[in-house]
C-alpha cells in the first residue's frame, strides 16, 4: 500500500488541464502512477444534429493550438462523406497549407518547449532552461529566426485559410478559395526560408545535443525507453506523409503489424475507459488492452514524430531523407524506442514539411482555378484522417440523407499517446525515484521530460499552450502531512509571438 | 515610477486559441509586460491556485478570463478570480457567450457520457465504466471535477465588468482593449469592448438588396467572389454579428459564422439573425416562406445559435435541469497543499 503521494500538477492542482500523481510504496519506490485528464467537452455528442459541412469549423474549437489539424481531418471526412474527389489543385493547396502549419507548430515545440532541456541541459538552473537561456547560449540571431518562422507561418495560414486561428476554408470537394500568382511567390519565398531554418535547427541539435556524450546517454537510457508499437501515415512508397495515405503500424521489433485505409480504423484501434480520467485510452484491437505495460503482447502504440519515422520506410524529400538515415544510423537502426529521440524526429519532420511546402508552392497546378468540385452524391458515412503534429487524427461521421450528422467519432492526436505517456512517466519515475532518492529540481525536470517529449497537447482533450509547464511535487507522510515540497517551472522566458 | 498593475490571465473550458491570439499582438506584449506584473497565468507563470487564494480580495487589477464554466473546478476558479480582481473581463466567445462548446446545452451530461464512454464506435467498454468524481483504484484514492449538465458563460456564473468577444478575439482588438486598460479609459462597467457596427459594415462585397427564393448549403454552390453571400442564398451571419475581425471569412469566400457574437444593442443573436434572414426571403406567402426555411435551414439551433446558445434567451434544451445539477455536491474549495 502506498504511503506517500507525489503530486505533479502540470499546471497546478486545480486548473483542470492534466495532473500526475505518483504514489510511493513503503520502500520509498514508485508504487503507481496516474496521469488524469480532468475535463471533457463532448463534441461527439453535441455535433449530432448539426450540418456535416459545419464540422471543419465546429471541431477546430477542440484545440486552438492545432485547429488546422481538426479543420483538415474534418474536411477530408466531408470528401469521403459526400463521395467527392477534390481536384489536384485542391489536394495540393490543402497539403501545402498543412505543411506550413506543421513547420510552424514543430518550431514552437522545439524552441519554446522541448528544446531548452537539451540545449541548456536537464540539470541547468531552471531560470536558464527556457528560450531565453537558449538564445543566450547560442546567440541572439536565433531568436530572430524563430520569431520569423512562426510569424511567417501564421501570416500564410491566415492568407490561405482566412484566419490565423480557426481558419474557415475547407469544403467537401476542395477549398473555398485558391491562391494568386503573387501569393504563390510569397509562399515559395518564405518556404525557402523555412527549409534553411529546418537545416539550421538540425545543425543546432547536432552541435549541442549530439556533440555531448551525456545527452546521448540520456537519450538512450532505460528511464526514457520502452518498446511499444508505432503508428504513422505513409504514402504509396511507405514514406511519411502528413496529409494523406495509409495508416501503418509497426511492432516493437519494427515488423509491420498493419497497413490499413483510414476508413478501417475500427478494425485496428479500440479505446479503453478508466473511471479516474475523462480521456479514453486507445490501443491496438488485435493485440488487446493489457494495462500500462509495453512489449509485443501489449496493444499500446505511440503516434508521435518518432513513431511516424519508425512506421515509415523513409522521407519523401531529399534533405529530410538524409537526416532520417542519419538519425537511425546514430541510434542503432530502426525502430528507435527512446522517447527523447522524438525531439530529433520532430526536427526532421520540420525539414520535411518545409521541403514539401516548397515543392508544392512551385507546382504548376498550385495556382489553378480548379480548386473545388461540388458534391452530387448522397452523404452517408465518411472518415477523414491526417497526421496531427501530436499523432494520427481520425474524424468519422454518419449523416442522414440531408447531410445532418447522426453519429460522430473522434480519435485525436494526443489521445493516441495517452497510455504511452502514462507509461513513460511511470518508467521515468521508477528509474529515478528510489529509496532514499533526494527529490531535486533536476530529477523533477527529468520526470517532466518524459512527457514533454510527446508535446502532449491536451487541448485535444483538455488543452495547454506550448510553453513551460510549471510543476509541484509534494511528498506526504503516511498521515497525508506534506513533509517536503518542491516547485519548479516558472516563466517561460519571453512569450513567443506567433 | 508608477507601480506596475497586476494582471491575471485564466482559462476555463476553452481551446487555447485565446492565448494564441494574445501572443499575436507580437512585440506589443513587451508594453504589456512593462505595465503589468503577470501574477497568475497557468500557461505562463508558476503561481498556484493557493497563492491566488492567499491574495487579498480585489488585489488583482485586471483578470482576463477565457473559457466557459462546465465543471466544478472551473466554477470555483471563476468565483475565486472574481473575488480577487478589481476588473474581470470575459475574454473571447466561450466566456462571453458559451461558444461552440456551448452547443452541448442541447444535450445532457448523461447523454454525453453515454455517447463518449459507452456507445463510442471505437470504444471497448463492456463494463460500462464512466468517469466518476471519486474513485479508488487498487486502493489509491483519485478525484475528478464534477461535470455539469449545462455550459455557463462567465457572466452567468459571477458578475463580469467587461466582455471582449470573438473566437478568438483578433489580436488588434485585444490590443485596443489593453490600451484602454493601460490608459485607464475603460467605458462604463458592463460594456462590451468592441465595435458598434456589424461584419456587413466591414465586408467589401457589394449588396444589391436582392431577395432570395431559397437558402443554399455551402457545399451546394460556388459563390461569386464580389457579391453579398446572403444575396446568393448562403446563410451568412454578417448582419447579426459584431464587427471587429475585418470580415475575414467572406474574404476567403466563406460566409460569416458569427463568432464575434451579437452586434451592439442586441440581446439574442439568433433572434437578430432570424430577422435578417426573414427580410431577405423573396415571398409573402406564409406556406412558401415556411418551405424555404424548412428546406434551407435544417438545423435552426446550430445555425442561429452556433456560438451563442449558452447566453441566448433559450440557454439550453429543456430539462428539469438546474434542479438536478444542484443535487450534485457543491464545488468545494481546493484541497490545501500544506
Amino acid at each position: 500500500m502506498a504511503t506517500k503521494r507525489v503530486s505533479i500538477d502540470p499546471i497546478t492542482r486545480l486548473e483542470g488541464h492534466g495532473k500526475i500523481d505518483i504514489f510511493l510504496n513503503e520502500d520509498g519506490g514508485v508504487a503507481e502512477v496516474f496521469l488524469q485528464i480532468p475535463e471533457l467537452r463532448g463534441f461527439e455528442r453535441f455535433c449530432v444534429g448539426r450540418p456535416a459541412e459545419d464540422m471543419p469549423n465546429l471541431t477546430s474549437r477542440i484545440c486552438g493550438v492545432c485547429p488546422e489539424a481538426h479543420h483538415m481531418a474534418a474536411t477530408k471526412a466531408l470528401d469521403d462523406l459526400f463521395q467527392v474527389e477534390p481536384p489536384p489543385t485542391a489536394r495540393k493547396l490543402r497539403e501545402m497549407f498543412y505543411c506550413i502549419f506543421f513547420a510552424t507548430d514543430h518550431t514552437t515545440h522545439f524552441y519554446a518547449l522541448g528544446g531548452p532541456d537539451f540545449v541548456m541541459g536537464p540539470d541547468a538552473p531552471k531560470e536558464e532552461r527556457n528560450i531565453l537561456g537558449v538564445i543566450q547560449k547560442v546567440g541572439m540571431d536565433i531568436a530572430g529566426k524563430v520569431l520569423k518562422m512562426r510569424a511567417d507561418g501564421h501570416r500564410l495560414i491566415q492568407m490561405i485559410g482566412g484566419r490565423a486561428v480557426h481558419p474557415n476554408w475547407g469544403l467537401p470537394g476542395g477549398v473555398s478559395r485558391g491562391i494568386t500568382q503573387e501569393q504563390r511567390a510569397e509562399i515559395e519565398r518564405l518556404g525557402r526560408d523555412a527549409v534553411e531554418f529546418g537545416k539550421f535547427s538540425l545543425d543546432l541539435f547536432r552541435k549541442i545535443v549530439l556533440g555531448n556524450r551525456d545527452y546521448v546517454q540520456l537519450i538512450q537510457s532505460d528511464a526514457y525507453t520502452h518498446r511499444t508499437y508505432n503508428m504513422g501515415t505513409v504514402d504509396a512508397q511507405n514514406r511519411v506523409n502528413f496529409y494523406d495515405g495509409m495508416i501503418r503500424v509497426v511492432g516493437p521489433d519494427g515488423t509491420e503489424h498493419a497497413r490499413y485505409h483510414p476508413r478501417d480504423y475500427r478494425d485496428y484501434i479500440a479505446e479503453h475507459v478508466e473511471p479516474w480520467s475523462y480521456l479514453k485510452f486507445p490501443f491496438l484491437r488485435k493485440i488487446g488492452w493489457r494495462g500500462f505495460v509495453d512489449g509485443p503482447d501489449s496493444g499500446l502504440y505511440k503516434a508521435t514524430p518518432l513513431s511516424r519515422l519508425n512506421a515509415a520506410d523513409g522521407m519523401a524529400t531529399p534533405l529530410a531523407q538524409k537526416e532520417y538515415e542519419r538519425m537511425f544510423d546514430a541510434l542503432g537502426g530502426k525502430p528507435v524506442h527512446h522517447t527523447l529521440a522524438t525531439h530529433w524526429a520532430r526536427l526532421i519532420e520540420l525539414l520535411y514539411a518545409a521541403e514539401r511546402w516548397v515543392e508544392l508552392a512551385t507546382d504548376p497546378e498550385i495556382t489553378g482555378k480548379d480548386y473545388r468540385v461540388l458534391p452530387t452524391r448522397k452523404p452517408v458515412e465518411g472518415v477523414g484522417c491526417v497526421e496531427a503534429p501530436r499523432g494520427t487524427l481520425t474524424h468519422h461521421y454518419w449523416t442522414d440523407d440531408r447531410g445532418i450528422l447522426t453519429r460522430v467519432n473522434l480519435i485525436v492526436g494526443t489521445t493516441n499517446n495517452y497510455a504511452p505517456i502514462h507509461l513513460s512517466v511511470k518508467r521515468a519515475a521508477q528509474e529515478l525515484i528510489r529509496k532514499g532518492t533526494a527529490i531535486t529540481e533536476g530529477l523533477l525536470n527529468r520526470i517532466e521530460m518524459a512527457f514533454r517529449a510527446y508535446d502532449p497537447c491536451f487541448g485535444c482533450a483538455t488543452h495547454y499552450l506550448p510553453g513551460r509547464m510549471p510543476m509541484t511535487v509534494v511528498i506526504r507522510s503516511p498521515d497525508g502531512r506534506p513533509i517536503h515540497e518542491l516547485r519548479r517551472g516558472g516563466p517561460p522566458g519571453p512569450v513567443m509571438p506567433p | 515610477m508608477k507601480p506596475k498593475g497586476k494582471l491575471a490571465i485564466y482559462w476555463a473550458a476553452s481551446c487555447g486559441g485565446c492565448e494564441i491570439s494574445i501572443l499575436a499582438i507580437n512585440e506589443k506584449i513587451l508594453d504589456v509586460a512593462a505595465a503589468f506584473d503577470l501574477v497568475f497565468c497557468p500557461c505562463l507563470v508558476d503561481t498556484k491556485v493557493r497563492h491566488v487564494e492567499a491574495m487579498p480580495d480585489g488585489s488583482i487589477d485586471v483578470c482576463l478570463f477565457n473559457g466557459s464554466v462546465r465543471t466544478s473546478e472551473q466554477e470555483y476558479m471563476a468565483r475565486l478570480l472574481r473575488a480577487k480582481s478589481k476588473v474581470l473581463v470575459a475574454f473571447g466567445s466561450c466566456a462571453t457567450e458559451g461558444c461552440i462548446p456551448g452547443l452541448a446545452n442541447l444535450t445532457t451530461r448523461r447523454e454525453i457520457f453515454e455517447t463518449v464512454y459507452c456507445e463510442g464506435p471505437s470504444t471497448d467498454n463492456p463494463e460500462g465504466t464512466v468517469p466518476a468524481p471519486e474513485t479508488r483504484q487498487n486502493g489509491f484514492h483519485l478525484t475528478l471535477p464534477v461535470f455539469y449538465d449545462t455550459v455557463r458563460t462567465l457572466g452567468q456564473t459571477v458578475p463580469v465588468d467587461y466582455s471582449l468577444p470573438g473566437c478568438p478575439p483578433e489580436a488588434p482588438r485585444i490590443w485596443d482593449a489593453l490600451v484602454a486598460i493601460l490608459e485607464n479609459r475603460l467605458p462604463p462597467p458592463g460594456s462590451v469592448l468592441g465595435a458598434e457596427t456589424t461584419v456587413c459594415d466591414e465586408c467589401k462585397r457589394t449588396r444589391e438588396e436582392k431577395k432570395i427564393k431559397r437558402f443554399r448549403r455551402i457545399w451546394e454552390v460556388v459563390p461569386e467572389e464580389d457579391k453579398c453571400l446572403l444575396e446568393q442564398g448562403l446563410i451568412c451571419c454578417g448582419p447579426a454579428t459584431r464587427a471587429g475581425c475585418g470580415a475575414l471569412c467572406p474574404q476567403v469566400n466563406q460566409p460569416c459564422l458569427g463568432c464575434y457574437g451579437p452586434n451592439a444593442g442586441v440581446e439574442d443573436f439568433g433572434g437578430r439573425l432570424m430577422s435578417a434572414l426573414a427580410s431577405a426571403i423573396d415571398s409573402n406567402d406564409p406556406e412558401e416562406i415556411e418551405r424555404i426555411i424548412a428546406e434551407g435551414i435544417p438545423d435552426p439551433a446550430g445555425t442561429f445559435y452556433r456560438f451563442s446558445l449558452a447566453s441566448s434567451l433559450l440557454r439550453r434544451r429543456a430539462m428539469v435541469p438546474d434542479a438536478r445539477r444542484h443535487e450534485l455536491p457543491l464545488p468545494k474549495a481546493p484541497e490545501p497543499q500544506e
